[in-house]
């Protein structure tokens, strides 16, 4: 990816993201959005990352795309710490630790 | 309007926005080491985090970098994660929306989860206070966190290409968006959009262009919907 790419990829994810952040203290004022609209933006974090994340911890392309026991184990720990917990940290710290220890210690 | 009530507003603000360097810190450094090891020099890095401000976007947009998807796809897929803030956005208007311009503008700008959640929280506890303590509060709040956003997105620009491979950092990306999902996963609804975009993603990754992710997505955010809908006829949303 040339730097060109890469500088066109950040402006424009920059400008993309004010935009909508500004979209309604900017523009639009204090009217109010209509409900079902509302209610996709609701979803939107849950809708994008997890399939972002699932073909990474399915596949991972540091094995070769095969699927490894580890990177499974260490993406499980995380969920579960990050549901059960509600803290961003526990959780990455968990699951940091589970995938370490099973690559490093236990192999 | 006495000066006091902008000032013990303002460090009201920056007292609730302190917590959240704990987070801030790693997650930051954890953005600089990860864009770094994916190939961008150290102003890319820097330049994602002062013109984007948003991390999980950040990483996505790096994730896509490393699998080489065309840059609309990028820049798709980054603010889909983003869209979020449009709700922040609405919810934010009642409260400051007679501010003048340029201060709307650059609450915009810094316009983060955590400045978002925290303030949201005050105006709600003190809604008959002037507008202009509400804006003091809210940049009270991004006092720090910005700064540190910054700051330690350089610190792990710097130190990224030191981190010995037994690390697996490649493993950091998906680790970040577990943590970040998990504690969203609060109702069956959330349950129900997370699952469908697993499988979806999942059945669709052979699509081109990381197209299956976009229409994951999107089924995944009408799947949320839907069962929203369907457990508030059944009287079970709450």
């Amino acid at each position: 990816m040339s730097d060109t790419t890469i500088w066109l990829i950040i402006v424009l994810t920059g400008i993309g993201t004010f935009l909508i952040r500004f979209s309604f203290i900017g523009l639009i004022g204090g009217r109010q959005l209509p409900d079902w609209l509302l209610r996709l933006l609701r979803y939107t974090p849950v809708a994008v990352l997890p399939g972002l994340v699932a073909p990474l911890v399915v596949w991972p392309p540091a094995t070769g795309g095969e699927t490894d026991p580890a990177r499974l184990a260490a993406a499980a720990v995380t969920l579960v710490v990050g549901y059960l917990t509600k803290n961003l940290l526990a959780a990455i710290f968990a699951g940091a630790g589970t995938l370490f220890v099973l690559l490093n210690v236990l192999a | 309007m006495p000066a006091s009530t902008i000032k013990s507003a303002y460090l009201r603000g920056l007292r609730q926005g302190l917590p959240f360097l704990i987070v801030i810190v790693p997650f930051a450094t954890l953005f600089g080491v990860v864009a770094s090891e994916a190939g961008l020099n150290v102003a890319q890095v820097l330049g994602f985090s002062f013109l984007v401000i948003a991390g999980a976007s950040q990483f996505a947009a790096v994730q896509l970098m490393t699998e080489n998807a065309p840059t609309l796809v990028i820049i798709g897929t980054a603010l889909a994660v983003n869209l979020r803030m449009a709700m922040y956005s609405a919810s934010l208007a009642p409260h400051i929306g007679t501010a003048p311009f340029w201060q709307r503008a650059l609450v915009a700008y810094f316009l983060v989860d955590q400045a978002y959640a925290v303030s949201m929280v005050d105006y709600e506890e003190r809604p008959q206070e002037p507008v202009a303590a509400k804006i003091a509060f809210f940049f009270g709040a991004i006092t720090f966190v910005c700064p540190f956003w910054y700051g330690f997105t350089l610190a792990g620009a710097l130190i990224g290409a030191s981190i010995p491979p037994e690390y697996a950092l490649d493993f950091a990306v998906p680790i970040t968006f577990l943590a970040v999902v998990a504690p969203m996963l609060r109702t069956l609804a959330h349950v129900a959009a997370a699952l469908t975009s697993i499988v979806l993603a999942l059945a669709l990754s052979a699509l081109p262009y990381n197209l299956g992710l976009l229409a994951a997505a999107v089924a995944a955010m009408a799947v949320g919907a839907q069962v929203e809908l369907w457990m508030q006829r059944r009287g079970i949303w709450t």
